[in-house]
């Protein structure tokens, strides 16, 4: 049975049918940066006030280099999500709110692949 | 407009914090300045790349007073938001939703975050000045 009047329908308004997308996304990434952010934590003691050739030791071998792409994609992709629901809740007004959302975005997007060519030149040894 | 007379739930300010509300809202907190903190990730792997001065620098920096104050923030930060996501994962399985359960996990996340933090405090000094 249809619930939704004839003008509601004719607007095409309401749920965008994304949010379980969004759900999922937020979990799934957030169960892969329990053992990543370990991970990172353990590897940056090691790398605590080391020289550049240690730390292209370090990133030279393929194991630290794999992981430090994958947590560079999963964890900029937690925190796109992550900020989004922030500036949704808090941030009224759709020029501000929509505003905030593309400078946020953006500069996450910027980071991530900053971050992911960073490690292919050092893994690569440029 | 109509809805504009509808009664309003009290503001913010009307209630005295609790244990849930507090840990809930830090836990936004901790996301945003992790995603923060990105950006001295971000700076360390692009210095990295670009050559021994830049890298230098970045060292530089995160062995300053400074430095050492935003990785402590960004530790204590991380510890929390892990462990609180391990507790928002587990009520996401159903598990823990009675007042007392989520006040008890809401404790043991805290102190584990605090565990975790100075775990790898002593481990990173150990490491650095041993």
């Amino acid at each position: 049975m249809e619930l939704r009047s004839s003008l509601s329908r004719a607007r095409g308004l309401g749920s965008a049918k994304e949010g379980v997308h969004h759900w999922w996304g937020q979990r799934v990434t957030a169960i892969a940066l329990v053992p990543l952010s370990l991970w990172f934590v353990v590897s940056a003691i090691g790398l605590m006030g080391a020289d550049l050739p240690a730390f292209q030791a370090w990133i030279g071998s393929l194991f630290n280099a794999v992981l430090m792409v994958v947590l560079v994609a999963v964890l900029f992709y937690h925190a796109w999500l992550g900020m989004q629901v922030v500036i949704e809740d808090y941030v009224h007004g759709e020029a501000a709110k929509t505003t905030s959302l593309l400078i946020v975005k953006f500069a996450l997007a910027v980071m991530a692949v900053a971050c992911i060519l960073a490690v292919a030149r050092l893994a690569i040894g440029a | 407009m109509a809805s504009s007379q509808r009664p309003l739930s009290p503001h913010l300010q009307i209630y005295r914090p609790q244990i849930t509300s507090v840990l809930s809202i830090l836990h936004r907190v901790t996301g945003v300045a992790l995603t923060a903190g990105t950006l001295l990730l971000t700076w360390w792997l692009v210095a990295a790349a670009s050559g021994p001065g830049p890298f230098a620098t970045v060292q530089g920096f995160l062995g300053s007073w400074f430095g050492h104050l935003l990785l402590w923030a960004f530790t204590f930060s991380l510890f929390y938001h892990l462990s609180n996501g391990i507790r928002h994962l587990l009520w996401d399985f159903g598990w823990g939703f009675e007042l007392e359960q989520v006040r008890l996990s809401g404790i043991a996340m805290v102190a584990a975050a605090a565990g975790l933090t100075v775990i790898t405090l002593i481990a990173a000094y150990v490491a650095a000045g041993g």
